[in-house]
């Protein structure tokens, strides 16, 4: 028999209790939200358990929500387990003053550039992580620009100068 | 042994070192894409590799967080350009996800042909550039015609060749036209004796061979380890395949096989890649067999709402007028969630992961780009081979730039 969202939420209910929150199945994927120090360890237990087997890591990313107090960046795990063929996805809320989140490239070697991209755009800091360095922009950023403080151009503004790329001005 | 070092005053401070530093790439040629690697080479021998990117980062995930839905596909054409079309298709079919829209079986099949033929060209530059890179150039001139005749082919149906923005959400902006279908079945006809002269070309070509077995070989699990998906996996032996796994437009409906390698290393990524391009043949055959038995002039699905209405009507109807407004000024009314939504990209399993709070644009949309993830095993793969096989190592994992810096 195959693995359910049922069963699994059962066995982690069982192993962690209180820790794992949040259960609901969006589209059919089974999402559910851990306390901030407990993701290692949640992720241990999936990727160990002979019966859960969630031994692929799909992706890592951050979402910033500015208006929840002392939780407002989650990280967002996407495990897969390949043998049963069926997903998961995991929450962990980090203050935006102090985030720390355990890193989890011991588990995955993939792990290591999805968690540096994570800290170039959201400033997660990953601790343990063996090089957490910026990976697509450039080392001398001093911000994290998929935080929602920095909002793109508002494309109504008119206090631009147009003249230097062929809009408006005169000819 | 004698140690020469003692015979060597170094001034103090010297940097001096037993290896030596080079630079691979950025813009090398051998290298298809901005892609740097600072190799530590020993003679030939590669001792490590550290690997930068980012160097055509566009910020597309921040961008998407200003622009409405229908505004994000020309986004998604700039990731794998290779294959634009499956990008397209993926990220239309997240948001139909999101939208609990349901395709006429006709629009199904219209797409898997679209998205086999870009997995076609895709696969086909991976491979004949591999022929390239081994020092073979006629594979790669001979069947860059058939890549010629797919772009015509997206051509006909969207107007655009390389970045297609081809599709819409709720169908395809208009039906493929009898000159569409003459060149799929033109393409159809064709091909498979041109694949299999470049097969004769290369499968059991004594060089090609001696340059591409072993070289940058990855076990299974390994390779799981590091994300890989798509080919590359496959060519360790895991027969994992997003088409199989979670079929996405109608994919249960046809029948093919999912070819596996054993080793991982670059011939058997070359091996797989070629026997895709014959499934996605027989895919394609399928599917125009299918396409007979409908009617045919379903091209989009009844979602007013969310389909873009064709221009002559936008014209003449009132109604139509109403969408198109809403739609072009994004204030089509999206529903609020969260998906992920992964497709068999032509390099392993894009995802898409997208929070939407209902407003006209998404709040947070995550590319999960299969070739970000595998190219960290990249200095894996090359640490202590020779320095000509750190370059066909990496055309064999078919990296592209745009998808991996997003």
């Amino acid at each position: 028999m195959s693995l359910t969202n049922e069963r699994i939420q059962q066995r982690l209910t069982e192993k962690f209790g209180d820790v794992l929150t949040g259960f609901e199945e969006p589209f059919g994927l089974l999402t559910f939200t851990a306390q901030k120090d407990y993701n290692l360890k949640v992720m241990q237990f999936l990727f160990d358990d002979e019966e859960l087997r969630f031994r692929f890591l799909t992706d890592i990313t951050a979402v910033h929500y500015p208006e929840r107090k002392n939780e407002e960046l989650a990280v967002v795990y996407h495990l897969h387990n390949l043998q049963d063929n069926i997903r998961l996805r995991l929450k962990v809320f980090a203050p935006v003053a102090q985030p720390d989140v355990f890193t989890a490239t011991k588990l995955y070697e993939s792990a290591n550039w999805m968690e540096r991209e994570t800290y170039d755009f959201f400033g997660i800091n990953f601790v343990g992580h063996p090089n957490l360095i910026r990976v697509l922009n450039v080392d001398e950023m001093t911000y994290f620009p998929m935080r929602k403080e920095f909002p793109l151009e508002d494309s109504m503004r008119i206090d631009k100068d147009d003249e230097m790329f062929g809009r408006g001005g005169t000819i | 042994m004698l140690d020469q070092k003692q015979h060597i005053k170094l001034p103090e401070g010297s940097i001096e070192k037993d290896t030596q530093t080079l630079n691979l790439g950025p813009t090398h040629p051998a290298t298809h894409g901005v892609f740097q690697n600072i190799l530590e080479i020993d003679g030939e021998r590669i001792v490590s590799a550290v690997s930068t990117v980012g160097y055509i980062h566009r910020a597309f995930e921040k961008i998407a967080e200003r622009r409405p839905y229908y505004q994000i596909t020309p986004l998604t054409d700039r990731l794998n350009y290779c294959s634009a079309p499956i990008n397209n298709m993926g990220w239309i079919l997240t948001v139909e996800k999101l939208l609990g829209l349901e395709m006429p079986k006709r629009v199904d099949y219209m797409r898997v042909i679209i998205m086999e033929l870009a997995r076609i060209a895709d696969h086909l530059i991976c491979s004949s550039v591999m022929g390239v890179d081994t020092g073979a150039l006629t594979g790669f001139v001979y069947v860059m015609t058939y890549r010629e005749l797919i772009y015509e082919i997206y051509e006909e149906i969207c107007g655009s060749r390389l970045t297609t923005n081809i599709g819409r959400i709720g169908g395809f902006e208009r039906n493929f036209t009898p000159a569409a279908f003459a060149k799929i079945e033109r393409f159809l006809a064709e091909y498979p004796a041109v694949l299999k002269e470049f097969e004769t070309l290369l499968t059991r070509n004594r060089i090609f061979m001696e340059r591409t077995q072993g070289v940058g070989g990855i076990s299974a699990e390994r390779a799981l380890s590091y994300g890989f998906t798509g080919p590359n996996l496959r060519a360790a032996g895991v027969d994992y395949d997003v088409r199989i796994a979670n079929p996405y437009s109608s994919y249960q409906d046809f029948d093919f096989s999912v070819p596996v390698g054993t080793t991982g290393d670059s011939y058997d990524r070359f091996l797989v890649r070629n026997a895709e391009m014959w499934e996605s043949i027989s895919i394609i055959r399928q599917a125009m067999d299918k396409l007979k038995t409908l009617p045919d002039d379903v091209y989009h699905a009844d979602v007013p709402a969310y389909y873009l209405p064709e221009k002559k009507e936008v014209y003449t109807k009132m109604e139509a007028l109403i969408y198109h407004f809403k739609i072009v000024m994004g204030e089509a009314d999206m529903l609020p969630g969260e998906v992920y939504n992964a497709v068999e990209g032509a390099n392993g399993e894009l995802g898409f992961y997208l929070i939407s709070d209902g407003g006209r644009s998404p709040y947070r949309l995550h590319f999960r780009r299969p070739c970000f993830i595998y190219y960290q095993a990249y200095a894996e793969l090359v640490q202590g081979g020779m320095l000509s096989d750190a370059i066909v190592c990496m055309s064999s994992l078919n990296l592209i730039a745009g998808e991996l810096d997003a």
